[in-house]
């Protein structure tokens, strides 16, 4: 990643903290924009949980990150501290490749 | 309703936002230290993940300092250790940072002062300041409130990221290691707080299902994107059930 990249997204995810307290004010949102908002992470990061671990260079693949999931979501489901859970995950799919 | 977005019902480090509500500034202040610690071990996964992605510990560092959003950095660096480019990369990471948008609006009658002071406290708009200034009670509680957690979370996430950074440098082999994995657990323990908002299960399986559609399909980059779309799922289910009144 260059530096132009990351300054970049830093002048980017500034921006969007930063134009309720700076830039709107007290003026109210219209409520669909709100739910869009409120919303929009959380199909992106569903999206991410898929990508990551079945897609490999443009194609779908079964492998060790999907036994790592399947543990890391019993953690989650488990209210365990983050570090436990992707740490969990790490050490499955290592040991299975190990295998 | 609709126009004053709620606060996040509960932060993905298993805090419970309702034994917030109230208190002295002290025991807020000890509630600021602990999610402060508890987001330093986010910083430490971070910066080992970071790494073996490929950015320098230089870089690693200046995205925890600069961009400082948890959520979208994994991101980054999740898309680029996947072998994505940069701009397929940056996408998904400021869709995600677009709920910061929300949760500065949100903020707007508690982060007072004058606009220079407003522009260097904007930086610290993230999901844990916004929620533990949203359980309190009036504007001068809610500040102190954001300002002791925006600080002590800045200082950890940081630390914790040069900390995971430095270790991290020189791992041989990431994938015998298991790392790649730590990805989709991450993003899993991201999102697992926010599935209880009404709509959000919808979406979430509406976002997964366009992902893993278009991989085949479609250049790198636009599967991330399009998930995206899962939102008007989520909407629709809304529209469906009636909404829960949330306090």
């Amino acid at each position: 990643m260059s530096w132009a990249a990351l300054l970049l997204l830093a002048a980017g995810s500034y921006a969007l903290k930063a134009v309720g307290p700076v830039v709107v004010g007290r003026r109210p949102l219209p409520a669909g924009a709100v739910e869009v908002l409120e919303l929009l992470s959380i199909p992106v990061l569903a999206g991410l949980v898929a990508l990551q671990t079945l897609n490999s260079g443009g194609e779908l693949v079964i492998d060790a990150r999907v036994p790592a999931l399947a543990v890391a979501a019993v953690l989650v489901w488990r209210r365990a501290p983050f570090l436990v859970v992707v740490f969990a995950a790490a050490g499955t799919a290592a040991l299975l490749r190990l295998l | 309703m609709g126009a004053v977005p709620a606060r996040p019902s509960q932060l993905q480090l298993g805090v419970d936002l309702d034994a917030l509500n109230g208190g002295d500034r002290r025991a807020v202040a000890r509630t600021a230290a602990a999610i402060g610690i508890a987001t330093g071990t986010y910083g430490i996964s971070f910066g080992v993940l970071s790494v073996a992605a490929g950015l320098s510990v230089a870089q690693t560092c200046a995205m925890s300092l600069l961009v400082f959003t948890g959520a979208s950095q994994f991101a980054v660096v999740g898309v680029l250790g996947a072998g994505g480019s940069t701009a397929a990369a940056i996408a998904p990471a400021l869709l995600l940072a677009g709920r910061n948008a929300l949760y500065g609006l949100s903020l707007v009658p508690v982060l007072r002062g004058r606009l220079g002071s407003r522009a260097l406290q904007s930086q610290l708009v993230i999901d844990e300041t916004t929620a533990m200034a949203r359980a309190q009670g009036e504007p001068a509680a809610a500040h102190f409130a954001f300002i002791a957690t925006g600080i002590s979370v800045f200082v950890c996430w940081n630390a914790g990221t040069a900390l995971g950074a430095v270790a991290g440098t020189g791992l041989a082999n990431p994938s015998a290691l298991g790392l790649d994995a730590m990805f989709p657990a991450a993003f899993l323990a991201l999102l697992a707080p926010q599935l209880r908002r009404p709509g959000a299960p919808a979406a979430a399986v509406a976002g997964a299902a366009i992902a893993i559609v278009l991989v085949p399909l479609t250049p790198a980059g636009i599967p991330i994107l399009a998930s995206a779309l899962g939102v008007f799922a989520g909407l629709a289910a809304r529209r469906r059930a009636p909404r829960r009144p949330e306090t």
